[in-house]
Protein backbone atom coordinates (compact mmCIF):
# COMPACT_ATOMS: atom_id res chain seq x y z
CA UNK A 1 0.00 0.00 0.00
CA UNK A 2 1.35 3.31 -0.98
CA UNK A 3 0.89 6.29 0.91
CA UNK A 4 0.49 9.68 -0.91
CA UNK A 5 -0.31 13.30 0.82
CA UNK A 6 -1.77 16.01 -1.53
CA UNK A 7 -0.41 18.30 -3.49
CA UNK A 8 1.15 15.72 -5.28
CA UNK A 9 3.66 15.96 -8.25
CA UNK A 10 3.36 14.70 -11.78
CA UNK A 11 6.51 12.19 -10.89
CA UNK A 12 4.54 10.74 -8.34
CA UNK A 13 1.44 10.37 -10.56
CA UNK A 14 2.99 8.95 -13.19
CA UNK A 15 4.73 6.34 -10.90
CA UNK A 16 1.20 5.00 -10.39
CA UNK A 17 -0.25 1.88 -12.24
CA UNK A 18 -3.81 0.45 -12.56
CA UNK A 19 -4.60 -1.78 -9.50
CA UNK A 20 -2.06 0.10 -7.05
CA UNK A 21 -3.59 0.28 -3.61
CA UNK A 22 -3.29 3.67 -2.32
CA UNK A 23 -3.92 5.43 1.62
CA UNK A 24 -4.35 9.31 0.42
CA UNK A 25 -3.67 11.83 3.42
CA UNK A 26 -4.33 15.56 2.84
CA UNK A 27 -6.39 18.22 2.06
CA UNK A 28 -9.05 17.61 -1.05
CA UNK A 29 -12.63 19.02 -2.38
CA UNK A 30 -16.25 17.35 -3.15
CA UNK A 31 -18.15 18.24 -5.85
CA UNK A 32 -20.44 16.16 -7.57
CA UNK A 33 -23.15 16.85 -10.46
CA UNK A 34 -24.17 20.82 -9.73
CA UNK A 35 -20.55 21.54 -8.49
CA UNK A 36 -18.87 20.68 -12.16
CA UNK A 37 -21.59 21.95 -13.99
CA UNK A 38 -21.37 24.99 -12.04
CA UNK A 39 -17.42 25.20 -12.69
CA UNK A 40 -17.51 24.23 -16.54
CA UNK A 41 -20.11 26.70 -17.19
CA UNK A 42 -19.04 29.59 -14.80
CA UNK A 43 -15.26 29.47 -15.09
CA UNK A 44 -14.33 26.85 -18.47
CA UNK A 45 -16.74 27.41 -21.23
CA UNK A 46 -17.79 30.74 -19.31
CA UNK A 47 -21.57 30.71 -20.81
CA UNK A 48 -23.10 31.82 -17.64
CA UNK A 49 -21.83 34.62 -16.03
CA UNK A 50 -20.61 34.48 -12.44
CA UNK A 51 -22.83 35.90 -9.71
CA UNK A 52 -22.92 36.27 -5.77
CA UNK A 53 -19.53 34.67 -4.32
CA UNK A 54 -18.33 32.75 -7.87
CA UNK A 55 -15.42 34.69 -8.78
CA UNK A 56 -14.46 34.51 -4.91
CA UNK A 57 -14.76 30.69 -4.57
CA UNK A 58 -13.16 30.25 -7.96
CA UNK A 59 -10.00 32.10 -6.60
CA UNK A 60 -9.81 29.93 -3.42
CA UNK A 61 -10.64 26.87 -5.64
CA UNK A 62 -7.55 27.53 -8.25
CA UNK A 63 -5.23 27.50 -5.30
CA UNK A 64 -6.98 24.74 -3.00
CA UNK A 65 -7.42 22.22 -6.04
CA UNK A 66 -3.74 22.78 -7.75
CA UNK A 67 -2.09 19.19 -7.34
CA UNK A 68 -5.12 17.86 -5.14
CA UNK A 69 -7.90 15.78 -5.10
CA UNK A 70 -11.78 16.20 -6.40
CA UNK A 71 -13.70 13.71 -4.49
CA UNK A 72 -17.12 12.50 -6.11
CA UNK A 73 -19.26 12.40 -2.71
CA UNK A 74 -22.53 13.73 -1.33
CA UNK A 75 -21.69 13.44 2.52
CA UNK A 76 -24.01 13.39 5.75
CA UNK A 77 -22.57 16.60 7.70
CA UNK A 78 -23.41 17.02 11.30
CA UNK A 79 -23.55 20.65 12.54
CA UNK A 80 -25.02 22.60 9.42
CA UNK A 81 -26.69 24.81 11.80
CA UNK A 82 -23.34 25.64 14.24
CA UNK A 83 -21.32 25.86 11.35
CA UNK A 84 -19.08 23.04 13.46
CA UNK A 85 -19.20 20.58 10.35
CA UNK A 86 -18.61 16.63 10.84
CA UNK A 87 -18.98 14.31 8.06
CA UNK A 88 -20.80 11.20 9.38
CA UNK A 89 -21.23 9.07 6.20
CA UNK A 90 -19.23 10.00 3.42
CA UNK A 91 -18.65 7.29 0.55
CA UNK A 92 -17.83 7.70 -3.28
CA UNK A 93 -20.60 8.48 -5.71
CA UNK A 94 -21.16 7.01 -9.29
CA UNK A 95 -18.50 9.06 -11.21
CA UNK A 96 -19.88 8.33 -14.21
CA UNK A 97 -22.43 11.38 -14.83
CA UNK A 98 -19.26 13.58 -14.49
CA UNK A 99 -17.45 12.39 -17.80
CA UNK A 100 -18.51 15.12 -19.74
CA UNK A 101 -16.95 17.68 -17.65
CA UNK A 102 -14.07 15.68 -15.73
CA UNK A 103 -11.26 16.00 -18.18
CA UNK A 104 -11.75 19.94 -18.76
CA UNK A 105 -11.81 20.41 -15.32
CA UNK A 106 -8.99 18.15 -14.31
CA UNK A 107 -7.15 19.77 -16.64
CA UNK A 108 -8.25 23.77 -15.69
CA UNK A 109 -7.42 23.49 -12.34
CA UNK A 110 -4.50 20.94 -12.63
CA UNK A 111 -6.40 18.55 -10.83
CA UNK A 112 -4.04 15.17 -9.99
CA UNK A 113 -6.90 12.82 -9.28
CA UNK A 114 -10.23 11.99 -8.82
CA UNK A 115 -11.68 10.12 -6.38
CA UNK A 116 -15.17 7.90 -7.19
CA UNK A 117 -17.14 4.84 -7.79
CA UNK A 118 -17.56 2.78 -10.71
CA UNK A 119 -14.65 4.31 -13.19
CA UNK A 120 -15.12 6.82 -16.05
CA UNK A 121 -15.18 6.85 -19.71
CA UNK A 122 -12.43 7.38 -22.81
CA UNK A 123 -12.61 11.08 -21.78
CA UNK A 124 -11.70 11.21 -18.59
CA UNK A 125 -8.96 8.91 -19.36
CA UNK A 126 -7.49 11.26 -22.04
CA UNK A 127 -7.51 13.51 -19.60
CA UNK A 128 -5.33 11.78 -17.20
CA UNK A 129 -2.83 11.47 -19.67
CA UNK A 130 -2.95 14.84 -20.63
CA UNK A 131 -3.09 16.40 -17.16
CA UNK A 132 -1.91 13.57 -15.81
CA UNK A 133 -4.08 12.32 -13.38
CA UNK A 134 -5.20 9.26 -12.08
CA UNK A 135 -8.82 8.13 -11.19
CA UNK A 136 -9.06 6.74 -7.84
CA UNK A 137 -11.60 4.19 -6.56
CA UNK A 138 -12.91 3.91 -3.56
CA UNK A 139 -15.14 1.31 -1.65
CA UNK A 140 -18.69 2.30 -2.64
CA UNK A 141 -20.76 2.38 0.47
CA UNK A 142 -18.45 2.47 2.56
CA UNK A 143 -19.34 5.09 3.87
CA UNK A 144 -19.05 5.30 8.11
CA UNK A 145 -15.50 4.07 7.80
CA UNK A 146 -14.23 6.36 5.16
CA UNK A 147 -15.79 9.12 7.11
CA UNK A 148 -13.73 8.37 9.94
CA UNK A 149 -10.93 9.12 7.99
CA UNK A 150 -11.92 12.34 7.20
CA UNK A 151 -10.36 14.17 10.34
CA UNK A 152 -11.21 18.02 9.04
CA UNK A 153 -14.26 20.02 7.36
CA UNK A 154 -12.03 23.18 7.30
CA UNK A 155 -14.69 25.32 4.57
CA UNK A 156 -17.30 24.87 2.46
CA UNK A 157 -18.72 26.66 -0.65
CA UNK A 158 -21.98 26.52 -2.50
CA UNK A 159 -23.86 25.28 0.62
CA UNK A 160 -27.04 26.89 -1.53
CA UNK A 161 -26.76 23.78 -3.72
CA UNK A 162 -28.14 21.33 -0.63
CA UNK A 163 -25.56 19.38 1.85
CA UNK A 164 -24.65 16.83 -1.01
CA UNK A 165 -23.98 18.80 -3.78
CA UNK A 166 -21.68 21.35 -1.95
CA UNK A 167 -18.15 21.92 -2.58
CA UNK A 168 -16.32 20.57 0.70
CA UNK A 169 -13.08 20.93 1.68
CA UNK A 170 -11.79 18.33 3.96
CA UNK A 171 -8.51 17.10 5.64
CA UNK A 172 -7.80 13.12 5.33
CA UNK A 173 -5.48 10.75 6.83
CA UNK A 174 -5.05 7.18 4.80
CA UNK A 175 -7.89 7.08 3.13
CA UNK A 176 -8.09 3.82 1.02
CA UNK A 177 -8.02 3.89 -2.28
CA UNK A 178 -7.36 1.47 -5.60
CA UNK A 179 -5.80 3.10 -8.97
CA UNK A 180 -8.44 1.89 -11.70
CA UNK A 181 -7.54 4.40 -14.56
CA UNK A 182 -3.68 5.35 -14.76
CA UNK A 183 -1.74 8.54 -16.78
CA UNK A 184 -0.46 5.89 -19.49
CA UNK A 185 -4.40 4.81 -21.02
CA UNK A 186 -4.24 1.73 -18.63
CA UNK A 187 -8.19 1.35 -17.30
CA UNK A 188 -9.14 -1.43 -15.09
CA UNK A 189 -12.63 -1.46 -15.99
CA UNK A 190 -12.30 -1.30 -19.44
CA UNK A 191 -10.23 -4.59 -19.23
CA UNK A 192 -12.95 -6.41 -16.58
CA UNK A 193 -15.40 -5.15 -19.13
CA UNK A 194 -14.19 -6.99 -22.07
CA UNK A 195 -13.37 -10.10 -20.12
CA UNK A 196 -16.82 -10.35 -18.82
CA UNK A 197 -18.20 -9.80 -21.94
CA UNK A 198 -16.44 -12.69 -23.52
CA UNK A 199 -18.12 -14.64 -20.55
CA UNK A 200 -21.38 -13.57 -21.31
CA UNK A 201 -20.99 -13.99 -24.92
CA UNK A 202 -20.49 -18.07 -23.68
CA UNK A 203 -23.18 -18.19 -21.28
CA UNK A 204 -25.28 -17.10 -24.06
CA UNK A 205 -24.20 -19.21 -27.03
CA UNK A 206 -25.28 -22.47 -24.63
CA UNK B 1 -55.26 3.58 17.39
CA UNK B 2 -51.22 3.91 18.78
CA UNK B 3 -48.75 6.78 17.27
CA UNK B 4 -46.26 4.62 15.92
CA UNK B 5 -43.96 7.94 14.92
CA UNK B 6 -40.97 7.37 17.44
CA UNK B 7 -41.68 3.41 16.28
CA UNK B 8 -41.04 4.05 12.91
CA UNK B 9 -37.99 6.68 13.54
CA UNK B 10 -36.83 3.81 15.38
CA UNK B 11 -37.35 1.80 12.41
CA UNK B 12 -35.50 4.26 9.84
CA UNK B 13 -32.30 4.47 12.37
CA UNK B 14 -31.93 0.61 12.45
CA UNK B 15 -32.72 0.07 8.85
CA UNK B 16 -30.07 3.00 7.89
CA UNK B 17 -27.68 1.80 10.22
CA UNK B 18 -27.40 -1.76 10.73
CA UNK B 19 -27.02 -4.07 7.94
CA UNK B 20 -29.51 -7.28 8.27
CA UNK B 21 -27.44 -10.28 9.94
CA UNK B 22 -28.28 -12.47 6.32
CA UNK B 23 -26.76 -10.30 4.55
CA UNK B 24 -23.81 -9.66 6.68
CA UNK B 25 -23.32 -13.38 6.56
CA UNK B 26 -22.99 -13.66 3.23
CA UNK B 27 -20.75 -10.91 3.18
CA UNK B 28 -18.42 -12.37 5.14
CA UNK B 29 -18.53 -15.72 3.87
CA UNK B 30 -17.49 -14.19 0.63
CA UNK B 31 -14.24 -13.24 1.89
CA UNK B 32 -12.98 -16.29 1.94
CA UNK B 33 -13.68 -16.88 -1.62
CA UNK B 34 -10.94 -14.19 -2.72
CA UNK B 35 -7.68 -15.05 -3.05
CA UNK B 36 -5.15 -12.97 -0.71
CA UNK B 37 -3.93 -9.81 -0.65
CA UNK B 38 -6.33 -8.88 -4.11
CA UNK B 39 -8.32 -5.55 -4.08
CA UNK B 40 -11.43 -7.54 -4.35
CA UNK B 41 -10.64 -9.40 -0.84
CA UNK B 42 -9.67 -5.53 -0.04
CA UNK B 43 -13.03 -4.18 -0.24
CA UNK B 44 -14.77 -6.84 0.75
CA UNK B 45 -12.76 -6.69 4.21
CA UNK B 46 -13.56 -2.62 4.14
CA UNK B 47 -17.07 -3.37 3.19
CA UNK B 48 -17.29 -5.24 6.71
CA UNK B 49 -15.71 -3.02 8.40
CA UNK B 50 -18.36 -0.37 7.72
CA UNK B 51 -20.95 -2.53 8.48
CA UNK B 52 -19.77 -2.95 12.25
CA UNK B 53 -18.91 0.71 12.81
CA UNK B 54 -21.83 1.77 11.34
CA UNK B 55 -23.78 -0.05 13.81
CA UNK B 56 -21.89 0.87 16.68
CA UNK B 57 -21.99 4.36 15.79
CA UNK B 58 -25.49 4.67 14.62
CA UNK B 59 -24.56 6.20 11.60
CA UNK B 60 -26.08 5.76 7.52
CA UNK B 61 -24.38 2.05 6.08
CA UNK B 62 -24.15 4.61 2.82
CA UNK B 63 -24.33 8.31 2.85
CA UNK B 64 -26.92 7.60 -0.14
CA UNK B 65 -29.45 6.78 2.06
CA UNK B 66 -31.27 5.75 -0.79
CA UNK B 67 -35.30 5.60 -1.73
CA UNK B 68 -37.16 5.27 1.06
CA UNK B 69 -39.71 2.77 0.56
CA UNK B 70 -42.39 1.60 2.78
CA UNK B 71 -44.88 -1.63 3.14
CA UNK B 72 -47.34 -1.66 5.30
CA UNK B 73 -49.34 -4.33 6.34
CA UNK B 74 -52.45 -3.53 8.57
CA UNK B 75 -54.93 -5.22 10.32
CA UNK B 76 -58.57 -3.90 10.08
CA UNK B 77 -59.12 -0.84 12.10
CA UNK B 78 -55.97 0.94 11.68
CA UNK B 79 -56.36 4.25 9.96
CA UNK B 80 -53.53 4.33 6.60
CA UNK B 81 -54.39 8.70 6.25
CA UNK B 82 -52.97 8.55 9.91
CA UNK B 83 -49.99 5.94 9.29
CA UNK B 84 -48.81 7.78 6.18
CA UNK B 85 -48.64 11.14 8.38
CA UNK B 86 -46.46 9.41 11.25
CA UNK B 87 -44.39 8.08 8.05
CA UNK B 88 -43.60 11.19 6.80
CA UNK B 89 -43.26 12.99 10.46
CA UNK B 90 -40.92 10.21 11.51
CA UNK B 91 -38.50 10.83 8.27
CA UNK B 92 -38.43 14.05 8.54
CA UNK B 93 -37.20 13.40 12.40
CA UNK B 94 -34.94 10.52 10.72
CA UNK B 95 -33.40 12.97 8.95
CA UNK B 96 -32.39 15.94 11.91
CA UNK B 97 -31.11 13.38 13.66
CA UNK B 98 -28.70 12.17 10.32
CA UNK B 99 -29.99 8.78 10.16
CA UNK B 100 -31.12 10.05 6.45
CA UNK B 101 -29.42 12.04 3.93
CA UNK B 102 -31.63 14.96 2.62
CA UNK B 103 -32.90 12.87 -0.68
CA UNK B 104 -35.60 14.23 -1.76
CA UNK B 105 -34.95 16.35 -5.26
CA UNK B 106 -37.83 18.32 -6.64
CA UNK B 107 -37.04 17.02 -10.51
CA UNK B 108 -38.77 19.98 -12.20
CA UNK B 109 -37.03 22.94 -9.85
CA UNK B 110 -34.30 20.96 -9.06
CA UNK B 111 -34.06 21.82 -5.13
CA UNK B 112 -33.60 19.37 -2.55
CA UNK B 113 -36.30 19.41 -0.01
CA UNK B 114 -33.95 19.36 2.61
CA UNK B 115 -36.30 17.06 4.73
CA UNK B 116 -37.28 13.72 2.58
CA UNK B 117 -40.39 14.82 2.01
CA UNK B 118 -41.29 14.73 -1.44
CA UNK B 119 -44.42 14.76 -3.02
CA UNK B 120 -47.05 12.20 -2.57
CA UNK B 121 -44.67 9.41 -3.36
CA UNK B 122 -41.68 10.25 -1.38
CA UNK B 123 -41.58 8.63 0.62
CA UNK B 124 -42.77 5.42 -1.13
CA UNK B 125 -45.67 4.04 0.90
CA UNK B 126 -47.38 0.82 -0.20
CA UNK B 127 -50.91 -0.34 2.47
CA UNK B 128 -51.86 -3.49 2.11
CA UNK B 129 -54.91 -4.68 4.57
CA UNK B 130 -54.04 -8.16 6.17
CA UNK B 131 -56.23 -10.80 8.14
CA UNK B 132 -53.87 -10.64 10.85
CA UNK B 133 -53.86 -8.69 14.71
CA UNK B 134 -50.66 -7.53 14.10
CA UNK B 135 -49.23 -4.72 11.85
CA UNK B 136 -46.15 -4.72 9.73
CA UNK B 137 -44.14 -2.20 8.61
CA UNK B 138 -40.97 -3.29 6.18
CA UNK B 139 -38.66 -0.53 5.31
CA UNK B 140 -35.98 -0.58 2.41
CA UNK B 141 -33.72 2.10 1.49
CA UNK B 142 -33.08 1.81 -2.15
CA UNK B 143 -29.70 2.86 -3.46
CA UNK B 144 -29.48 5.31 -6.54
CA UNK B 145 -26.57 4.24 -7.77
CA UNK B 146 -27.84 0.71 -8.01
CA UNK B 147 -31.33 2.21 -9.34
CA UNK B 148 -29.32 3.13 -12.14
CA UNK B 149 -28.14 0.24 -13.70
CA UNK B 150 -31.48 -1.51 -12.78
CA UNK B 151 -33.31 -2.88 -16.09
CA UNK B 152 -36.02 -3.57 -17.89
CA UNK B 153 -36.45 -5.78 -21.16
CA UNK B 154 -39.34 -6.68 -23.58
CA UNK B 155 -39.18 -9.88 -24.63
CA UNK B 156 -38.10 -11.10 -27.10
CA UNK B 157 -34.80 -9.01 -27.17
CA UNK B 158 -32.70 -9.49 -30.51
CA UNK B 159 -29.10 -7.97 -29.09
CA UNK B 160 -29.27 -10.55 -26.66
CA UNK B 161 -31.24 -13.15 -28.31
CA UNK B 162 -33.70 -14.14 -26.20
CA UNK B 163 -36.88 -15.45 -26.98
CA UNK B 164 -40.09 -15.46 -24.29
CA UNK B 165 -39.34 -18.01 -22.31
CA UNK B 166 -36.85 -19.07 -19.00
CA UNK B 167 -34.15 -19.38 -21.49
CA UNK B 168 -34.81 -15.58 -22.57
CA UNK B 169 -35.32 -14.39 -18.88
CA UNK B 170 -31.76 -16.27 -18.59
CA UNK B 171 -30.28 -14.19 -20.95
CA UNK B 172 -31.14 -11.00 -20.51
CA UNK B 173 -30.47 -11.07 -16.76
CA UNK B 174 -26.83 -12.03 -17.48
CA UNK B 175 -26.78 -9.41 -20.03
CA UNK B 176 -28.02 -6.60 -17.01
CA UNK B 177 -25.03 -7.73 -13.92
CA UNK B 178 -22.57 -7.83 -17.11
CA UNK B 179 -23.78 -3.80 -18.38
CA UNK B 180 -23.97 -3.13 -14.43
CA UNK B 181 -20.29 -4.07 -13.88
CA UNK B 182 -19.31 -2.41 -11.03
CA UNK B 183 -21.59 0.40 -10.78
CA UNK B 184 -24.01 -0.73 -8.80
CA UNK B 185 -21.44 -0.90 -5.88
CA UNK B 186 -21.33 -4.87 -6.32
CA UNK B 187 -21.48 -7.34 -4.77
CA UNK B 188 -25.03 -6.97 -5.42
CA UNK B 189 -28.74 -8.83 -5.24
CA UNK B 190 -30.61 -8.94 -8.09
CA UNK B 191 -34.68 -9.01 -7.87
CA UNK B 192 -36.24 -10.05 -11.44
CA UNK B 193 -40.10 -9.93 -11.91
CA UNK B 194 -41.04 -11.41 -15.26
CA UNK B 195 -44.43 -10.27 -16.64
CA UNK B 196 -46.78 -7.90 -15.72
CA UNK B 197 -46.57 -4.10 -17.09
CA UNK B 198 -43.71 -2.02 -16.75
CA UNK B 199 -44.80 -0.73 -13.92
CA UNK B 200 -46.45 -3.19 -11.62
CA UNK B 201 -43.05 -5.59 -13.23
CA UNK B 202 -40.70 -2.89 -11.34
CA UNK B 203 -42.70 -2.99 -8.13
CA UNK B 204 -42.54 -6.43 -7.96
CA UNK B 205 -38.96 -6.75 -9.22
CA UNK B 206 -38.09 -4.83 -5.75
CA UNK B 207 -41.07 -6.47 -3.37
CA UNK B 208 -39.46 -10.32 -4.40
CA UNK B 209 -36.36 -8.50 -2.10
CA UNK B 210 -37.87 -8.02 1.24
CA UNK B 211 -37.65 -11.93 1.71
CA UNK B 212 -34.38 -13.91 3.76
CA UNK B 213 -30.96 -14.34 1.56
CA UNK B 214 -30.86 -18.05 0.81
CA UNK B 215 -34.66 -18.55 0.64
CA UNK B 216 -35.79 -19.70 -2.73
CA UNK B 217 -39.19 -19.36 -4.57
CA UNK B 218 -41.72 -22.13 -4.03
CA UNK B 219 -41.43 -23.20 -7.81
CA UNK B 220 -38.76 -26.02 -8.47
CA UNK B 221 -38.54 -23.87 -12.18
CA UNK B 222 -37.60 -20.60 -10.97
CA UNK B 223 -35.91 -21.94 -7.80
CA UNK B 224 -33.50 -23.47 -10.30
CA UNK B 225 -32.71 -20.79 -12.31
CA UNK B 226 -32.65 -18.13 -8.96
CA UNK B 227 -29.66 -20.55 -8.39
CA UNK B 228 -28.34 -20.62 -11.70
CA UNK B 229 -28.42 -16.88 -12.48
CA UNK B 230 -26.29 -15.93 -9.22
CA UNK B 231 -23.41 -18.88 -10.17
CA UNK B 232 -23.28 -17.61 -13.72
CA UNK B 233 -23.28 -14.23 -12.64
CA UNK B 234 -20.08 -15.14 -10.75
CA UNK B 235 -18.55 -16.22 -13.80
CA UNK B 236 -18.49 -13.44 -15.10
CA UNK B 237 -15.57 -11.81 -13.18
CA UNK B 238 -16.43 -8.47 -12.33
CA UNK B 239 -16.28 -9.10 -8.52
CA UNK B 240 -16.47 -6.39 -5.72
CA UNK B 241 -16.42 -2.81 -7.03
CA UNK B 242 -16.06 -3.88 -10.55
CA UNK B 243 -12.24 -4.66 -9.38
CA UNK B 244 -12.22 -8.26 -10.90
CA UNK B 245 -13.07 -11.38 -8.60
CA UNK B 246 -15.18 -13.78 -7.79
CA UNK B 247 -18.24 -11.71 -5.77
CA UNK B 248 -20.31 -10.19 -7.95
CA UNK B 249 -23.92 -11.53 -7.11
CA UNK B 250 -24.78 -12.80 -3.56
CA UNK B 251 -27.68 -14.16 -4.25
CA UNK B 252 -30.79 -13.99 -7.08
CA UNK B 253 -35.07 -13.76 -6.06
CA UNK B 254 -37.37 -14.07 -9.19
CA UNK B 255 -41.35 -13.86 -9.23
CA UNK B 256 -43.72 -14.37 -12.09
CA UNK B 257 -46.43 -12.48 -12.65
CA UNK B 258 -49.44 -12.56 -14.98
CA UNK B 259 -48.75 -10.94 -18.43
CA UNK B 260 -51.00 -9.54 -21.20
CA UNK B 261 -50.66 -12.09 -24.37
CA UNK B 262 -48.95 -9.20 -26.36
CA UNK B 263 -46.08 -8.05 -23.47
CA UNK B 264 -43.29 -10.10 -21.80
CA UNK B 265 -41.31 -7.86 -19.54
CA UNK B 266 -38.20 -8.79 -17.22
CA UNK B 267 -37.49 -6.35 -14.97
CA UNK B 268 -33.82 -7.02 -13.44
CA UNK B 269 -33.83 -4.49 -9.83
CA UNK B 270 -30.05 -4.41 -8.66
CA UNK B 271 -29.51 -3.86 -5.23
CA UNK B 272 -25.84 -2.62 -4.10
CA UNK B 273 -24.37 -4.57 -1.10
CA UNK B 274 -26.02 -2.23 1.73
CA UNK B 275 -28.79 -4.06 1.02
CA UNK B 276 -30.50 -1.92 4.33
CA UNK B 277 -34.15 -3.87 4.95
CA UNK B 278 -35.87 -3.88 8.18
CA UNK B 279 -38.95 -4.68 10.13
CA UNK B 280 -41.12 -3.31 12.65
CA UNK B 281 -43.86 -5.67 14.37
CA UNK B 282 -46.69 -4.45 16.37
CA UNK B 283 -48.21 -7.17 18.23
CA UNK B 284 -50.60 -5.71 20.36
CA UNK B 285 -48.38 -3.59 23.14
CA UNK B 286 -45.41 -5.34 22.49
CA UNK B 287 -43.00 -3.77 19.62
CA UNK B 288 -40.89 -5.71 17.68
CA UNK B 289 -37.48 -4.78 15.82
CA UNK B 290 -36.38 -7.45 13.55
S1 LIG C 1 -25.22 1.89 -4.81
FE1 LIG C 1 -25.66 1.45 -2.65
S2 LIG C 1 -23.70 1.26 -1.60
FE2 LIG C 1 -23.37 2.26 -3.58
S3 LIG C 1 -23.41 4.44 -3.11
FE3 LIG C 1 -25.47 3.86 -3.75
S4 LIG C 1 -26.56 3.30 -1.87
FE4 LIG C 1 -24.39 3.36 -1.41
Amino acid sequence: MKKITTPISDEVIKDLKVGDGVELSGVMVTARDAAHKWMIETFIKKTRAPQGDDLEVYEKLKTLLNGSVIYHCGPVVSGLDTKDYKFLAAGPTTSIREEPYQADVMKHFNVKGVIGKGGMGAKTLKGCEETPAVYFHAIGGAASFLAQTVINVSDVFKLDFGTPEAMWVIEVKDFPVVVTMDSHGGSQHAVIDESSKKVLDELLAK
Amino acid sequence: MKDLTNEILELIRRTSSSLPPDVEKRLRESIEKEAPGSTARGALETIVKNIELSRAKSTPICQDTGTPIFYVHYPLGWSTIKLKAQIRAAMEDATKKNYMRPNAVDAVYDNNTGNNLGGDDFPYIHFEEIESDDLVIELMLKGGGCENVSRQYSLPDNNVGAGRDLAGVRKVVLDAVQKAQGQGCAPGILGVAIGGDRGSSYIKSKEVMFSEMGTRNDDPKLAELEEQLTKESNEMGIGPMGFGGKTTVLDTKITGLSRLPASYFVSVSYTCWAYRRRKLTIKGEEVIYD
